[in-house]
């Protein structure tokens, strides 16, 4: 993991070279958090891995997250790794909720990191992200006929209610 | 099964010869018998102590019932414990029940193992129906039986919900004995009444092989909406309303049928009207 | 058969669509329609090409994945992966349980790396509680990471030659599961699903007895490994359809993201186990086995070696397993020993609260990778300060492994792509989630 000064001296070199493209840090538990703009992915992501001083080549997970509450909703986190020095680094992408009437848009990095190209599909499948430019951007895991995005937090969990002697005359559907 | 079977003054074949002595009556009469020298009492005593009289359902259950093939169909976690349960230590074909057979036409016996989501819940409905009957499910585990712990969007809530399951073994997984109890109970099942009347029971007439009013495989499930709790899966094996308000068409014949099954599609008219609606549950 | 035929450098053997659509000499279907049809026929036998379907139902697809494969013959052109048909939702399903409830169902993913994957979970939820598991804990946890190890790679195992036709290796390769499940049965009172590790340490102390069974089983298994080896090391069959079949590149392999004894089969010696140190690994001695050539004959080396090594690994855990308690000393996370309920008031709230709402966790974001039997486990835990998880993602590494297997059998003959299959040693649980 870079440690806190190091993960400012990256911030501010790729701000310097793309500005505005990472919008703060964060250093917690160890763990080392780039925040990007959305915007600017594709230059962050390219920049932390051709750049000899960081090369972060491997590209270990993409995590889709909702933070419901929170005013920019959606999140996707690139989990970079440089195998060499061992050294892990989060770099998160806040996405705004365009309401009814579209999705959250980012660019796709399937030509940077190959890998990415399941990981997008599923973070599409459970979340509704579109990634611009991915190859081959459908549902993975949901059938594909599937109306909405099931793991947004405000979609509901679905599943029967559990019928006790209680409240097997409350419960819908079942009568004695 | 039970058979009954009286001692013959002592001399049952089942006993063993109590001594040499004895063993020697019984050779003598077994020599005369092949010589035709035994009749009367002696040779009535002879055949009814040695030859055992049965129907033939009652002996055709019994061999079914011993030799049952479950299909090679792996679900999730479940299915590793059935891939043990014909492991050396557990050993199912002390039951008759190993040889596991990769294609749906050759089993008698399809072993839910496992959860079955909303996606794969046509695949199952359509092995089930590729199989040949007589055939028998067995749900292993909590998730095919009900739902088991993940009441969500993907699962459905039991397999019982598309297709007819005989047994239902709990368990997270259940341990390979208890899968082994379970078949040891649909052995019973199939001994005691070969039909089962799974029709009757889940109110499925009308869904043999080749009379289906929807085509083999589709399953009667709509979606609506896109809240699970609205129900995503609704109807329970049963033809949705569309289906039984759409004018019932023949079963498409592909060809591969037997030959009565043409017979049968030109003498049958198409079902007038829709079929009685009929429900899981007497709820509506 | 020749081997330099049988494994074309991926690279030219991946066709474009607009390459698939054409002939040998990049004639168009227009094009080649317009021919006399004698030609056509001689073209089409040659270039035709056939898409099939495997699965979710097939017995050699080690669970319900699907298949789309284009053939050209016996030759596979283009393959794709469907899957989805065990999506089970358990990261929804996280969400609406307290943290020390979601540890079963984690657990159901990867459903022979089972306890990878409450590793990772676990080990998540400490870092966002900063806590620090004792050391006996985090022994207990080693040795049984490593005991699932073996019992992942032997089901893998037995599987995969079964699936090439060797069908007495599963009942060898699981009567020593059966052996390993006998512990885990011993130590926490389930064979699968055991829910041992939890969060600040493990469930239970292992029973007296444990530590001899373990060993009786260390001193037992190199032998079973040496008779694996000893049928299907010089067996023709097995050679055949392993050597030089399903060779990817190791840079490819790392652009694919794959990790696990897939990735150190192809020489990359990368193993998490020797580079993290949140697990004390580095109070071990073994080595990282790794291969040369990743075909799938080092997988099923690597695998084997890696068994080896995990045995070696136990034997010091258990020898050297350090006193004290098994579970972290925290009451406000930890339940109180039972013991303490039918003395103390404070125990029995504290029980109660914890049973009914949980603990709850600080607001934060963590990333937990474990070296599991297929590769980097890792759990990434959002925390909003409730009980509950508020996201939970787990980076399977039989998902992004499976981008790699299109790559192992284009170019390859179908048959082959069983073979790379079985070696890929996907479980549909951990895809699909
Ligand atoms: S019942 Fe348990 S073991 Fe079986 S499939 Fe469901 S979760 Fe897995």
């Amino acid at each position: 993991m870079p440690d806190a000064p190091g993960l400012e001296l990256i911030a501010h070199e790729i701000n310097s070279r793309h500005e505005g493209a990472i919008v703060g840090t964060a250093f917690e538990h160890g763990q080392a958090v780039l925040l990007a703009d959305p915007g600017l992915i594709r230059e962050t992501l390219g920049f932390l891995r051709d750049e000899p001083a960081h090369a972060y080549r491997f590209l270990a997970s993409v995590h889709g997250a909702d933070y419901l509450p929170a005013a920019p909703r959606f999140a996707v986190h690139y989990e970079l790794l440089n195998m060499p020095r061992v050294e892990r680094l989060r770099v998160k992408a806040l996405l705004a909720d365009p309401g009814d009437d579209g999705l959250p848009e980012l660019d796709s990095v399937v030509d940077l990191f190959p890998t990415a190209d399941f990981q997008e599909r599923e973070a599409h499948d459970f979340f509704g992200i579109v990634f611009r430019g991915h190859p081959d951007l459908r549902r993975i895991l949901m059938p594909e006929d599937y109306v909405g995005w099931p793991q947004r937090r405000d979609f509901p969990i679905g599943g029967e209610p559990v019928i006790f002697t209680a409240t097997e005359d409350t419960v819908p559907g079942w009568t004695r | 099964m039970e058979v009954e079977r009286t001692k013959l003054r002592g001399l049952s074949p089942l006993d063993r010869p109590r001594s040499p002595a004895e063993l020697r009556v019984r050779q003598l009469r077994a020599r005369d018998m092949l010589r035709g020298d035994l009749e009367g009492a002696d040779l009535d005593e002879y055949v009814e102590s040695r030859v055992l009289t049965t129907t033939l359902e009652r002996a055709q259950s019994w061999a079914r019932g011993n030799s049952l093939f479950p299909a090679t169909f792996g679900l999730a976690c479940c299915a590793i414990e059935m891939m043990s349960m014909v492991s050396a230590r557990y050993d199912t074909s002390r039951f008759g029940a190993e040889v596991f057979r990769a294609s749906p036409r050759q089993a008698d016996m399809l072993i839910l193992s496992g959860r079955v989501s909303i996606k794969m819940a046509p695949v199952v409905r359509r092995i089930y129906d590729q199989m040949l009957e007589p055939k028998w499910v067995l749900s292993m585990g909590a998730c095919s039986s009900s739902g088991g712990m993940f009441a969500n969007y993907a699962v459905v809530q039991g397999a019982d919900k598309f297709l007819p399951v005989d047994i239902h073994i709990p368990g997270c997984p259940p341990r390979p004995e208890a899968l082994i109890y379970g078949i040891l109970k649909l052995q019973r099942k199939v001994f005691g009444d070969p039909d089962l009347g799974w029709r009757e029971r889940y109110r499925a007439g009308g869904t043999e092989e080749g009379r289906r009013p929807w085509k083999a495989g589709a399953l009667p499930v709509e979606r609506v909406g896109s809240a699970p709790a609205a129900g995503i899966v609704t109807g329970h094996g049963q033809p949705g309303a569309a289906q039984l308000d759409a004018p019932v068409g023949h079963p498409q014949l592909t060809g591969h049928e037997a030959r009565d099954a043409y017979e049968e599609a030109e003498e049958d008219e198409p079902a007038a009207g829709p079929r009685p609606a009929v429900g899981w549950r007497d709820d509506a | 058969m020749n081997p330099t035929t049988r494994a074309p450098d991926y690279a030219d053997t991946v066709r474009t669509p607009e390459e698939l659509g054409r002939d040998a000499i990049g004639r168009t279907e227009a094009q080649v329609i317009g021919t006399s049809p004698i030609e056509r026929t001689a073209i089409e036998r040659e270039e035709e090409l056939f898409t099939i379907n495997m699965g979710p139902h097939h017995p050699a697809t080690h669970g319900v994945l699907r298949l789309l494969v284009s053939l050209e013959g016996e030759v596979v052109r283009d393959l794709k992966p469907v899957m989805g048909y065990v999506h089970t939702g358990i990261e929804k399903s996280c969400e609406d349980k307290s943290y020390w409830k979601a540890i079963p169902f984690i657990e159901r993913m990867d459903y022979l790396a089972y306890y990878s994957n409450m590793a990772a979970f676990c080990g998540a939820a400490e870092t966002l509680l900063d806590l620090e598991i004792p050391p006996r804990a985090a022994w207990l946890r080693i040795l049984h990471l490593e005991l699932n190890r073996i019992h992942s790679h032997l089901v893998g195992l037995g599987t995969s030659a079964l699936d090439l036709g060797a069908i007495s290796m599963f009942w060898y390769c699981f009567r020593e599961r059966d052996t390993i499940l006998d512990l885990f049965e011993m130590s926490s009172g389930q064979r699968m699903h055991t829910r041992y590790f939890q969060v600040g340490g493990v469930a239970e102390d292992i029973p007296v007895g444990f530590a001899r069974k373990v060993r009786e089983f260390c001193a037992l298994m190199p032998g079973r490994i040496a008779e694996y080896e000893a049928l299907l090391d010089h067996n023709e069959i097995f050679l055949q359809r392993m050597k030089d079949v399903g060779i990817v590149p190791r840079e490819r392999l790392l652009e694919l993201g794959v990790t696990g004894p897939l990735l150190r089969a192809a020489g990359e010696p990368w193993d998490l186990r020797k580079v993290e140190h949140a697990l004390p690994y580095a109070d071990f001695e073994f080595d990282v086995p790794i291969g040369t050539v990743g075909d799938n004959w080092d997988r099923y080396r690597v695998r084997l070696a890696e068994m080896r090594e995990s045995v070696r690994i136990i034997e010091q855990a258990v020898d050297g397993l350090p006193e004290g308690s098994w579970i972290a000393d925290e009451r406000h996370v930890v339940l109180p020993p039972r013991h303490e309920l039918a003395t103390s008031m404070e125990a029995l709230i504290q029980h109660f609260k914890l049973v009914t709402e949980g603990f709850r966790v600080p607001p934060g974001e963590a990333y937990f990778p474990v070296e599991g039997p297929r590769g980097e486990y890792g759990v990434f835990l959002v925390a909003d300060g409730s009980a509950k998880p508020a996201r939970v993602h787990m980076r399977d590494p039989s998902f992004v492994n499976l981008q790699a297997l299109r790559e192992m059998c284009v170019g390859g003959y179908v048959a082959d792509l069983i073979a790379n299959l079985a070696m890929l040693d996907p479980i549909l649980g951990g895809i699909d989630r």
